[in-house]
């Protein structure tokens, strides 16, 4: 009998760490969703538009989950430095220059970035800071 | 039977009241004003208010045509101050604007001009690849160039909108984000922060009653 107690508690307590796990990830992609918004709103929602619409043909969109799933090591660099080459969003050619956002710190760049590959119909899960971190060291 | 009469005829005393109490709402008018005092048709002395209107003025349009205030005159219009390469509150005002145009489009009575304040860069061309950029094509809403002088001074005196070059500030300019609305005859009918959605909203709710004002 004792045994069997004690077997379950080492059961239950594997599986609680199990799930306080899951749950650091969520809580940190809500966090980062939270203040992500607030950054979208002050430097992006300009030209991307509340619900990342884009403005005609001068700012692209940020509803193309293809093209932010195979730019995905890039995003960063773009938030972080801007970008001036054309790019092609939902099958439609951009040429105007994105200004770079050097105030932003990493955790600034990660926090946005997890926003937009997060809304607007995208939904690519979380990228911890580190990681964005790492990219933005290695920009071009 | 009594109590029933007189409280219908209450009842319709505060109709009464009411009705002719309602007026037509107008539009104020913005600016610096004077009393002139000019003869009426019966040769009385009467005293009329003259309000501020905007002075005559010339602009090269994104098109590189020479265009004047004869291009807005007769017209109600709504004019702002803008430049393509702004990043911070350009893009909002005019994703705002456009929606007042396309709700306007078909009404030749109402134009919109913006002017840039980027007299270095903003060049016709580059106007007009912004404007079709934007999605917007035709006459009806002109993009206007000119000298640093002409425009500013335009702004700040007939608009009353602050304009400025700041070499502090992110994209090398400042300016407030109003849309001013102008009346047939040059006055100044209404300021509407561009970036605010509301404001817009009571812009387009507002050039409906300005219009009204010359269908009598």
């Amino acid at each position: 009998m004792r045994k069997y107690i004690i077997n379950s508690i080492f059961m239950l307590s594997i599986m609680a760490v199990i799930f306080s796990c899951q749950n650091q990830e969520t809580v940190d992609l809500q966090n980062y969703m939270s203040n992500g918004k607030d950054i979208y709103k002050s430097r992006c929602q300009n030209c991307h538009g509340e619900n990342g619409e884009g403005l005609g043909e001068l700012a692209p969109p940020l509803t193309d989950s293809v093209f932010l799933k195979t730019n995905k090591s890039r995003l960063a660099c773009i938030i972080k430095n801007g970008i001036n080459e054309p790019l092609i969003v939902h099958g439609k050619e951009y040429k105007e220059k994105m200004p770079a956002f050097p105030e932003l710190a990493d955790i600034d760049v990660a926090q946005v970035m997890v926003y937009i590959t997060n809304s607007f119909g995208n939904n690519q899960g979380f990228v911890p800071y580190k990681q964005v971190s790492t990219q933005l060291q290695n920009c071009k | 039977m009594n109590k029933i009469i007189s409280l219908i005829a209450i009842c319709l005393l505060f109709v009464t009241i009411l009705s002719s109490c309602q007026q037509e709402k107008k539009l104020p008018f913005y600016g610096e004003r004077h009393t002139e005092t000019i003869k009426d048709s019966s040769g009385a002395d009467k005293i009329d208010t003259v309000y501020q209107t905007i002075p005559n003025w010339s602009f090269l349009n994104q098109d590189s045509v020479v265009t004047t205030n004869r291009a807005t005159d007769g017209k109600v219009y709504i004019a702002d101050f803008f430049f393509t390469s702004c990043t911070t509150i350009c893009p909002t005002m005019h994703r705002n604007l456009m929606t007042v145009y396309n709700q306007f489009k078909t009404n030749p009575d109402v134009m919109f001009v913006s002017h840039t304040i980027d007299f270095k860069y903003d060049r016709p061309y580059v106007l007009k690849k912004y404007a079709q950029k934007l999605g917007v094509d035709g006459a009806k809403w002109q993009f206007l160039y000119g000298s640093k002088d002409s425009v500013y001074t335009l702004a700040e005196k007939n608009y009353l909108v602050a304009v400025g070059e700041d070499s502090t500030a992110k994209d090398g300019y400042i300016h407030q984000g109003y849309l001013v609305l102008i009346d047939k005859d040059r006055r100044i009918r209404g300021a509407y922060d561009g970036t605010k959605k509301d404001q817009v909203e009571q812009l387009k709710k507002d050039i409906p009653v300005l219009l009204a004002e010359y269908k009598k």
